[in-house]
């Protein structure tokens, strides 16, 4: 098993008990490592029970996987898995962090935990030495203090037990904020102060299984590869073609804050009652003025997409964070009507601090924006606040209700969805059409109406991970974003960023080969290792969970939102035609293998071996 | 001062990406592996965004080569860096506390100190950064003056430096 190191962490919180296990050369040829091996282990795991499994309770199990080209594709990543608080399915959600590289070079390609402790802990691992330790001190600390905290103490750990010469490094770590500790769904699983494992809301699982934070320092190299001369020339390849992707270099996604309004019309303003905005104070030029560091990446990143802004001055003086990608632009500040660079690196310091996801908790923030906009909230709801569009202190102080679950924040950290659901109960209106999601998952922030951004009509209503704009549903299956290739990203594990519209794509399956030493190739891919893990992944969405379930074919569609015509800018009037998305849902279902309800194929499944998870589809496929 | 051929690594830290490119191809080439912790530059991070590639600055006076017992240090003369024997070696670590910086570490994997070589005068490290544009390190013609010594210093306390510059004096406690 070439890339791999070959064995994986079993921990079992409840029990405190700590093994090593090990797939098969053929379960990972299958299903490679990260998205794709976490689905297969949550099948074979809780397959059997899946629509009674609270994702909160100690039956969930939470995966932190590496895959074979982790450290020899550029930009490492570790994808946290597990069943989703949000999808009640599985979603593979990867962030960028050195402990994907730690947990290699000390000899495992992951973690699975199962259980919940009785108290917080957290886990610390150095090569094999690995062990379950007190996090009472941590607990309700905020990302920063948990971090610094742990960077301390755990290179202290490493000096004093390992009498070695020399300095040791920091160890590396993702953790969860306040909001993860109260199980908010909007929760996520965090490391640098800013990175993030957002969709799904693993950082939720973490809090509900008392798991504060993973901590790892790994002495090895990374694992043997088939072909290392081969393999770091592809690399270098890769790296060469990203050196010539000059913009996203210079500017990061940020510069799209501007863009994406002014020019493709698909950004969400105002809770999505516009996508279209010309506010030059938004400009990536406006932002520069913060910036302190122009590059910054992970590890083996050529791009360094990042950068960091300090506020030094004004109002929010002293407040740190990456300057907000475009996702955080455009979800905690055009959504929420913030308009100035100061106010929305504010707002993203302060849900990074929290442990709060971005896209999740501004989606749910303008939701709730739009509810006092409409009268539906009032002041008396919301503890006094004065939410009106713009007012950055207003949304602070929520996103800080919702990271405690104080007042309404209680209902709000369920997110967009399921708030939508209980608020239309308590007030007894309808505001289901003001949630802008799909699978229960706020929608990442590319729009479709105006038919200018990448996102189609098959796009969030298809996809086995939602709203995720990171996994879209693509036609045709294999194009290179559909989501059956990004289906080899998040098992792969490495950041997608690094092939996003560049050209040779293709390098990809020669990296692979060169890794791993197995040929396999575009077909073998998108006809059947990605179709397996889709499929499963497809089932156990619509298997569902205690408190929501998936309608076929019906809940694969977009928000209400979006037939409503955009009001403003280039593309005014436009709005999805029903029919669109029909056609598009029904010619997805065929080319990707599912029926006309969306249930994937007897004969496909058969056809793959998965004839446990055919039987599993019976009833569905009666009672639809 | 006199201008010498002698090469020295310039670090600028305000402008490491962090990408660890550096620590890659070191140890690449040092250790055919992809291998951060054995490689000659190491990236302290003990605060996000305050990345710190840490490696040797070959002092004037070499206090590592004069502290080693087991007469495992010498000084190239080509390059004037610190070359270690890896068959005399003992591991002892008083290269590491004779180091201002405490730069040296040891191998995880076998008995001797790590000490950057400058790879014979070409350093990977510097062509992985220039090639991507960060130009973290950078060669520069080494000059008769103590200033390139005053370099070897803790990353603890590097990283508070850079801490004042880019975030600000009210960070600096974080470390």
């Amino acid at each position: 098993m070439r890339g791999y190191a070959g064995k994986f962490l079993e921990v079992d919180l409840s029990t405190g008990n700590i093994k090593e296990l090990k797939f098969n050369d053929e379960i990972l040829r299958q299903y490679i490592g990260g998205r794709g091996l976490a689905v297969k282990v949550l099948w074979d795991r809780l397959g059997k029970k899946w629509e009674t499994i609270d994702p909160l309770g100690p039956e969930n199990i939470l995966l932190m996987l590496t895959g074979p080209l982790t450290g020899f594709a550029p930009g490492a990543r570790l994808c946290v898995s597990g069943k989703s608080p949000q999808s009640n399915g599985v979603v593979g959600s990867t962030l960028g962090t050195e402990l994907a590289i730690d947990l290699k070079c000390a000899g495992y390609d992951g973690i699975i935990f199962t259980g919940e402790a009785e108290k917080p802990v957290y886990l610390f691992i150095k090569d094999s030495d690995v062990e379950i330790k007190d996090a009472s001190h941590i607990w309700g600390k905020d990302g920063k203090e948990t971090l610094k905290t742990l960077v301390k103490e755990g290179r202290e750990e490493l000096r004093s037990r390992y009498n070695r010469p020399g300095l040791w490094k920091d160890p590396s770590i993702v953790y969860i904020g306040p909001a993860g500790e109260n199980k908010s769904r909007l929760a996520v699983v965090a490391a640098k102060w800013v990175h993030a494992a957002g969709y799904g809301g693993y950082g939720a699982v973490m809090g509900s299984k008392k798991l504060k934070a993973v901590v790892a320092k790994g002495t090895g190299p990374l694992p043997e590869v088939d072909d290392m001369e081969r393999a770091m020339k592809v690399n270098d390849e890769i790296l060469k073609v990203n050196f010539r992707r000059t913009v996203f270099r210079r500017w990061g996604t940020g510069y799209a804050g501007y863009d994406v309004g002014a020019k493709l019309s698909s950004e969400p303003v105002l809770n999505w009652q516009e996508e279209w905005h010309n506010e030059k104070s938004f400009g990536v030029d406006q932002f520069e003025r913060v910036w302190v560091k122009p590059y910054w990446g992970d590890f083996g990143c050529p791009k360094t997409c990042l950068k960091i802004a300090a506020l030094k001055s004004g109002p929010f003086k002293g407040v740190i964070t990456d300057n907000p990608d475009y996702e955080n632009q455009a979800y905690l500040g055009t959504n929420l009507g913030i308009f100035t660079p100061e106010g929305n690196v504010y707002m993203t310091a302060l849900i990074d601090d929290l442990g709060l996801c971005g896209i999740q908790t501004g989606n749910v923030l303008g939701f709730a924006g739009e509810l006092y906009q409409r009268g539906i909230l009032t002041k008396d709801d919301l503890e006094g606040l004065e939410l009106k569009w713009g007012n950055v202190e207003a949304f602070a102080s929520l996103a800080r209700m919702i990271a405690e679950r104080r007042g309404i924040g209680d209902i709000l950290a369920e997110g967009t969805y399921r708030a939508a659901l209980k608020i239309s109960e308590i007030k007894g209106v309808d505001v289901l059409r003001y949630a802008v999601t799909a699978k229960g998952i706020g929608i990442g922030a590319h729009g479709i109406r105006s038919g200018e951004d990448y996102p189609g009509y098959e796009s969030y209503s298809c996809s086995v991970q939602g709203g995720d704009h990171t996994s879209i549903a693509k036609l045709p299956i294999n194009h290179e974003n559909s989501e059956l290739r990004i289906i080899l990203y998040d098992s792969g594990v490495f950041c997608w960023f690094n092939f996003f519209d560049i050209e040779s794509q293709d390098l990809i399956w020669e990296l692979l080969k060169a890794v791993t030493g197995w040929n396999i190739t575009p077909e073998d891919w998108f006809e059947t290792t990605a179709r397996r893990i889709i499929h499963i992944q497809r089932t156990l969405l619509l298997l569902g969970g205690p408190d929501v379930r998936w309608t076929p074919k019906s809940d694969d569609d977009v928000p209400s939102r979006w037939y409503e015509p955009l009001g403003k800018g280039p593309y005014k009037g436009k709005a999805v035609n029903p029919e669109k998305i029909k056609e598009a849902r029904r010619e997805y279902y065929e080319a990707i293998g599912w029926d006309e309800n969306g249930i994937p194929k007897s004969e496909e499944l058969k056809r793959l071996g998965l004839e446990d998870v055919d039987k599993r589809l019976e009833s569905l496929r009666r009672s639809t | 001062m006199v201008e010498t051929d002698h090469i020295w690594i310039a670090r600028d830290y305000s402008k490491c990406s962090g990408c660890r490119r550096c620590e890659i191809v070191c140890s690449l080439s040092h250790e055919g592996k992809i291998w951060p912790e054995a490689s000659r530059v190491r990236v302290f991070m003990l605060v996000p965004g305050i990345e710190i590639p840490h490696l040797c600055v070959q002092c004037s006076d070499y206090p590592c080569v004069d502290a080693c017992p087991a007469d495992a240090l010498s000084i190239d003369r080509q390059t004037e860096a610190v070359i270690v024997d890896k068959e005399k070696c003992t591991a002892c670590g008083r290269c590491v506390e004779a180091c201002p910086g405490k730069i040296p570490y040891i191998h995880p994997a076998e008995n001797y100190a790590v000490i950057c070589d400058l790879c014979g005068g070409k350093p990977k490290c510097v062509e992985a950064c220039a090639e991507g544009g960060w130009y973290a390190l950078e060669i520069i013609k080494k000059e008769d003056t103590p200033t390139f010594e005053l370099y070897a210093k803790p990353p603890e306390e590097i990283t508070r430096n850079v801490i004042r510059k880019l975030y600000g004096e009210e960070w600096v406690e974080v470390v």
